[in-house]
């Protein structure tokens, strides 16, 4: 039997639930356990509500799933807001000092949620207490489990002689982890191994965790000792790692060469660069030490600004921001396109518009990745599907712009960006670095802009000598110099655009699009639904219910021909993205003469799970479907 | 190299007796002055008439957006530090739009150089007020007087944290020339700020009125000449050591000369500190390699391979 156990752990913003989920997770990975996590989080520094959700199990998974098998909940909001999605069978595991907590006394949880929750507890004759609401999870099938954090922690300061445990607010993650870790019967030489590598550099600190945990565990797996799942130890793959979401995208940049990153401050983007700064200094096969020069800038004009500046030496440069930042850099993205300047802008997304929900997931920003900037000049538009490959696309991406010499938008999201995943560990050595036209020497008379067959100009850079050139916004001649005449205006818009067709030509048709297999009903996406589409797909095939699938990468220039192909056996189209207006469905009816049959959007900013996915395909194929159906799993 | 290898051949269209004339003239001789190779030197520009500039020096060229030079310039400077890097703007395009990148340029301290072409209107869309023209000034294409008070281009330098704060007037070209070899020597960011009279718009701060003609002396019927030069007059801009109160008289005094105006502008360096260190040697402090091995001259691949070894980072993350 397969083990898929879904664990929760809710708290207030800044009380631990990640560090908790990240010893968790880090547990059940070396066990040999594949891991899929998700964070959510309020704007917010300190005391609004966030979760983590990991799903543990011993076959692949690309997402969540609806269902909780086991939460920890350090306060009563959390059992407030996740009591419902705790399967029977599950457990609760909670501090038992939060149970005759109140609904009104918690004041972070919003009006709208107390309107939907109120009614329901009294249709159910239940009060609004925390006490009430575990009763009604209990009669749902749950298991619960009452501990009061405060007395463990007083019983283990007396029994190990460490007065200065009482009280410790901050070991409640490591408890709530090892109880969980004790209730799932789980062996306990992971557990600890994690806590020292995580605490790697404070060995005292990694002790008291470590006491702490044994006897929560021991605890636990004491009391709750009926509980009926349990996590064995599984077979381990060889060369698995257990990554956050943003380091896909950062360590494809220090891979594939990217030496210059500015940017500036912005959830989920930021995460990316602060990881590259962490580790701006490296080690370079049969060189120097390598460096990323990382620059936090005043704000994203001038963080596109200097990417560009960096980009005309030659350096590989890009910036990472999101929805707002991104709208700050369309001046400047144009004036890449038209002076031909290869850099990649990392966009991860998240729910808009205007500040929308800062923290929160979505997919709202393809075509104004298309459309951004002023005036007609190519860019390429390229989506990762999942954390894993977006490694590998990092580096694409960056030879596209300099094959091309032209802006690239890689478009990631905030679901990918907060995502901890296991997969498999990358491999630089699979990633090709083609740079282009890019000149090392240059003898005799030099024209940036030199009109030439493949519409590409051999690039020089800043500092190359004999290379001299000149840019500007303006439209210019050969050398770069500003120019008002008809004619050449004709030949550099067309050079500049035709780079367009010659990318659909040269780019390799599996790096544009991937086809998961076709059916008479077909998904199209692109972008994070990625992996619980491909969840929902599987779960359909134990019903032996088929559903192809292709998934979009390279979203400009469109690949219309190759797309086309791919779907001409598919009868029923289903759009599936995490935005309001279906915008990959527009591209859709724009470039193939046909648009989806369904849509499958999400935008309440929260990720997709498969089993919404699952439940809404099922529907299409029992033809019960509307044509638009909106998902609202998740709090 | 001679004055003429630093010429392009490209046509100036300024109108006829514009002082941007002179400072072209003055950033040819200084790069001349100072043999830079034409290859390790790059003049980055804004937008407006002054953002043509970089297109009449034959070195690398970089015509940017406006009030977004430094942004460019500086991501140049950064990733390539061999390059000599002069960036050139407008009053409006570097203290209206773009000023919020002065203020932040002058925090790091890089080494570059950055003129601002002052004429207090903007020309190229004939001649509304820029953030220089003074309040209540009615130059002759405003429809009313300017309602806004004017920034101070040299205070505003010193308080973001420029190094090196000077000004000069185009139509002193030497003085112009040496201000600017000073300045790109200095090591940190250096500013100059160049009263740059506008014959189309400015019919208030002409070259007449920076002449003084319209204050003749009593005595000697001669006009009184406005600019006058820090140099006459045993001024010492330089912050000789790292002490609180020899940088605060350094700035104080270089703030109460800046106020200076109606009858009397100084020119000259105001400010000038190398005790505060330049953004590269910040670098160096987190990247020992920095200056030998930038950006710009790292190899990335051997043979279309990646080559940076991330072994020691995935080794961390294996499970």
């Amino acid at each position: 039997m397969t083990t898929d156990i879904s664990w929760l752990v809710g708290g207030p913003q800044g009380s631990g639930v990640d560090s908790g989920a990240n010893i968790f997770s880090r547990t059940c990975a070396a066990l040999g356990y594949n891991i899929f996590g998700k964070r959510e989080f309020y704007s917010n520094i300190k005391g609004e509500h966030s979760y983590f959700i990991v799903r543990i199990s011993d076959k692949t998974i690309r997402s969540n799933k609806n269902d909780v098998t086991v939460m920890v909940a350090f306060d009563a909001e959390t059992i407030f807001r996740h009591y419902s999605e705790v399967i029977k069978g599950g457990a609760i595991i909670y501090d038992s000092d939060i149970a005759a907590a109140k609904l009104d006394e918690v004041h972070t949880i919003d009006a709208p949620f107390k309107a939907r929750l109120l009614p329901y507890l009294a249709s159910k004759n239940k009060k609004p207490t925390v006490q009430d609401v575990l009763e009604l999870a209990q009669e749902n099938g749950v298991k619960l489990c009452p501990i009061s954090f405060r007395e463990i922690l007083s019983k283990m300061a007396d029994e190990t002689n460490n007065p200065r445990l009482r009280g410790m607010i901050r070991m409640y993650n490591v408890l709530g982890v090892s109880f969980s870790l004790g209730l799932l019967k789980m062996p306990t030489k992971t557990m600890l191994e994690s806590i020292d590598a995580i605490f790697a550099k404070k060995q005292a600190v990694a002790d008291l965790n470590k006491k702490a945990a044994t006897y929560a565990y021991n605890y636990a797996s004491a009391k709750f000792g009926d509980f009926s799942l349990s996590l064995k130890e599984t077979s381990k793959k060889p060369d698995t790692i257990l990554i956050q979401g943003y380091y896909g995208t950062a360590l494809g940049k220090m891979a594939c060469g990217c030496r210059f990153q500015p940017y500036y401050p912005i959830t989920p983007a930021s995460d990316e660069s602060v990881f590259l700064e962490s580790n701006e200094t490296f080690e370079v096969q049969n060189n120097r030490p390598g460096s990323t020069l990382v620059v936090q800038t005043e704000d994203e004009i001038s963080a596109i600004g200097m990417t560009i500046g960096g980009a005309l030496t030659g350096t590989r440069a890009a910036t990472c921001t999101s929805g707002p930042g991104f709208s700050l850099m369309a001046e400047a993205l144009g004036w890449a396109g038209r002076n031909e300047v290869p850099i990649v802008v990392t966009n991860y997304q998240r729910s808009g518009p205007s500040t929308g929900l800062p923290t929160r997931h979505g997919q709202d920003d393809l075509l104004f990745a298309i459309h951004a900037g002023h005036g007609e000049f190519p860019r390429i538009v390229y989506a990762s599907g999942d954390v894993e490959e977006s490694f590998y696309d990092t580096a694409r991406c960056f030879n596209y712009a300099e094959i091309y010499q032209l802006p690239v938008i890689h478009m990631m999201d905030k679901f990918l960006a907060s995502s901890v995943i296991t997969c498999n560990r990358f491999d630089s050595s699979k990633i090709a670095i083609n740079r282009g036209k890019l000149l090392e020497k240059i003898d005799g008379e030099y024209k940036r802009f030199e009109l030439t067959d493949d519409n590409i100009s051999p690039r020089s850079r800043l500092g190359l000598e004999n290379g001299i050139f000149w840019n500007t916004g303006d439209e210019s001649d050969e050398y770069g110099h500003i120019t008002e005449d008809p004619e050449m205006r004709l030949k550099m818009m067309d050079k500049r655009n035709s780079k367009l067709d010659y990318a659909l030509k040269t780019i390799p048709q599996e790096e544009q699009a991937v086809s998961f297999g076709m059916a008479e009903t077909c998904v199209v996406s692109w972008g994070s639904p990625k992996g619980p589409i491909l969840d929902a797909l599987e779960m359909l095939r134990q019903e032996n219910i088929k559903i192809g699938f292709v998934q979009i990468k390279l979203l400009h220039p469109f690949p219309a021909d190759y797309v086309k192909s791919l779907l001409k056996d598919a009868k029923v189209l289903v759009d599936i993205e995490a935005n309001q207006t279906g915008q990959l469905g527009q591209l859709l009816k724009q470039n193939l003469e046909r648009g989806p049959d369904h849509y499958i959007l999400k935008y309440t900013g929260r990720a997709m799970t498969s089993t919404e996915i699952y439940e809404s395909l099922k529907k299409i194929i029992e033809k019960k479907a509307q044509k638009r159906m909106v998902l609202t799993h998740g709090a | 190299m001679g004055l003429s290898d630093y010429k392009t051949e490209v046509h100036n269209d300024w109108c006829p007796g514009c002082s941007d004339f002179g400072i072209v003239n003055a950033l040819q001789m200084a790069l001349a002055e100072m043999q830079i190779p034409r290859h390790k030197s790059a003049i980055f520009s804004g937008i407006g008439c002054s953002g043509k500039t970089s297109h009449f020096i034959n070195v690398y060229g970089v015509h940017t957006l406006h009030g977004r030079v430094l942004t460019f310039a500086q991501g140049a400077k950064l990733v390539n530090p061999d390059m000599t890097i002069i960036a050139v703007g407008g009053d409006g395009d570097g203290l209206g739009i773009g000023v919020g990148h002065f203020v932040a340029a002058g925090r790091r301290n890089l080494d570059i150089t950055y003129l601002i072409f002052n004429n207090g209107v903007y020309g190229l869309t004939k001649g509304q007020a820029s953030p220089t023209l003074r309040l209540g000034e009615k130059t002759k294409s405003l429809p009313s007087p300017n309602t806004n008070y004017s920034v101070n281009p040299i205070g505003l330098a010193i308080a973001s944290g420029f190094t090196f704060v000077a000004r000069a007037y185009a139509y002193d070209v030497r003085h112009l020339k040496d201000i600017i070899v000073a300045a790109v020597k200095h090591k940190g960011l250096s500013f100059v700020d160049v009263l740059q009279p506008c014959p189309t718009y400015n019919d208030i701060n002409t070259r007449d009125w920076y002449a003084g003609m319209d204050q003749m002396d009593e005595v000697t019927r001669k006009p009184k000449p406005r600019i006058y030069k820090l140099d006459d007059i045993n001024y010492d801009p330089v912050v000789h050591y790292d002490e609180e109160a020899e940088i605060n008289e350094k700035m104080t005094q270089a703030l109460i000369k800046s106020l200076e105006w109606d009858t009397k502008i100084p020119v000259g360096i105001f400010y000038k500190n190398e005790i505060i260190s330049p953004y590269d040697r910040r670098i160096q402090d987190k990247i020992p390699n920095y200056l030998e091995n930038s950006p710009a001259a790292q190899v990335i691949s051997e043979k279309g391979k990646a080559i940076t070894d991330l072994s020691k980072i995935l080794d961390s993350l294996s499970v």
